[in-house]
């Protein structure tokens, strides 16, 4: 699988948690380019349900306007826990 | 989208905590307060604005304080270390064609240690809400329209970093110390929602 990296395609989770989540609703299931890393943290929505965990990348994910809400010629650059995230695998 | 949790679950949890610990002698009567006021003592506008002062000027900092913004405050006195843990800061400049602006759509987090405390409308759903989806829109309701042709990029503080916005260096101003250049930096102007 490809590993996370600054260029990279990735694709957000879909799926709607009960509780504490940080993948805001707006950037679910969407496209986004991995811009940066923001540190490594445990989970958010495991550390809101009592739970430890290693810690984990995070990333500055951004997302074209037009790909969230169907319009708009902005960006907006949401930080992501890399559990939220999965690789597209670009054909060669 | 979170509101207020004052009557929560969470809150009554937290308060009975606090209680215990304090009745039982982990935590000094008023310890958390004051460990709070003392967190937000140091934290004020004029520390973002000394940030971007010092950038507009120094060529060197300005490309250390996009890189690793944690590092480079140091050389203007400044931390984000404050607090518990350090937090990581993400600095992002504004040019002439991109403007930054910055969110936090799920509660409100914010670099109060730069910044101080949030402003209300901060916290407000209806910025928290609008201004990922229409921030041309926003923008011009709090009074400042961007040319047309200016990219617009939007941060939203959805984990563990807080971020702050270096504005543009307003036009005539070659004369101006670092001081005086400080003084023209405004708490809006650090969080993208106005020109300075």
């Amino acid at each position: 699988m490809t590993d996370l990296a600054p260029g990279v395609r990735v694709r957000t989770r879909t799926i709607d948690p009960e509780g504490h989540t940080r993948l805001p609703r707006y950037a679910r299931g969407a496209i986004g380019v991995l811009v940066e890393q923001a540190g490594a943290h445990p989970l958010a929505d495991d550390r809101a349900r009592g739970r430890g965990g290693a810690a984990q990348p995070v990333w500055h994910v951004r997302f074209a306007a037009a790909d969230l809400f169907g319009s708009g010629d902005h960006t907006v650059t949401v930080e992501l826990w890399a559990d939220y995230l999965t690789p597209i695998e670009e054909d060669a | 989208m979170s509101g207020d949790h004052t009557s929560s679950l969470i809150s009554a949890r937290v308060r009975h905590v606090e209680a215990l610990l304090e009745r039982r002698g982990v935590l000094g009567d008023g310890e958390i307060d004051r460990r709070i006021d003392e967190f937000l003592a140091g934290g004020s506008p004029a520390n973002g604005a000394r940030i971007a002062a010092r950038a507009w000027v120094d060529p060197g900092f300005a490309e250390r304080l996009l890189t690793d913004a944690n590092d480079a405050i140091g050389e203007v006195g400044l931390s984000m270390a404050g607090g518990l843990q350090e937090q990581r800061l993400k600095v992002v400049a504004n040019t002439a064609d991109e403007h930054n602006v910055v969110v936090c759509t799920l509660c409100s987090c914010y670099p109060i240690a730069l910044l101080g405390p949030s402003p209300g409308w901060y916290k407000s759903e209806a910025y928290r809400s609008r201004v990922v989806r229409d921030p041309r829109g926003v923008l011009r309701d709090l009074g400042f329209e961007l040319p047309e042709g200016t990219r617009i990029s939007v941060w939203d503080a959805s984990a563990e970093s807080r971020y702050m916005v270096v504005p543009r260096r307003p036009a005539g101003t070659g004369r101006l110390s670092e001081e005086q250049l400080a003084g023209l930096v405004t708490r809006k102007g650090l969080i993208g929602t106005a020109v300075v």
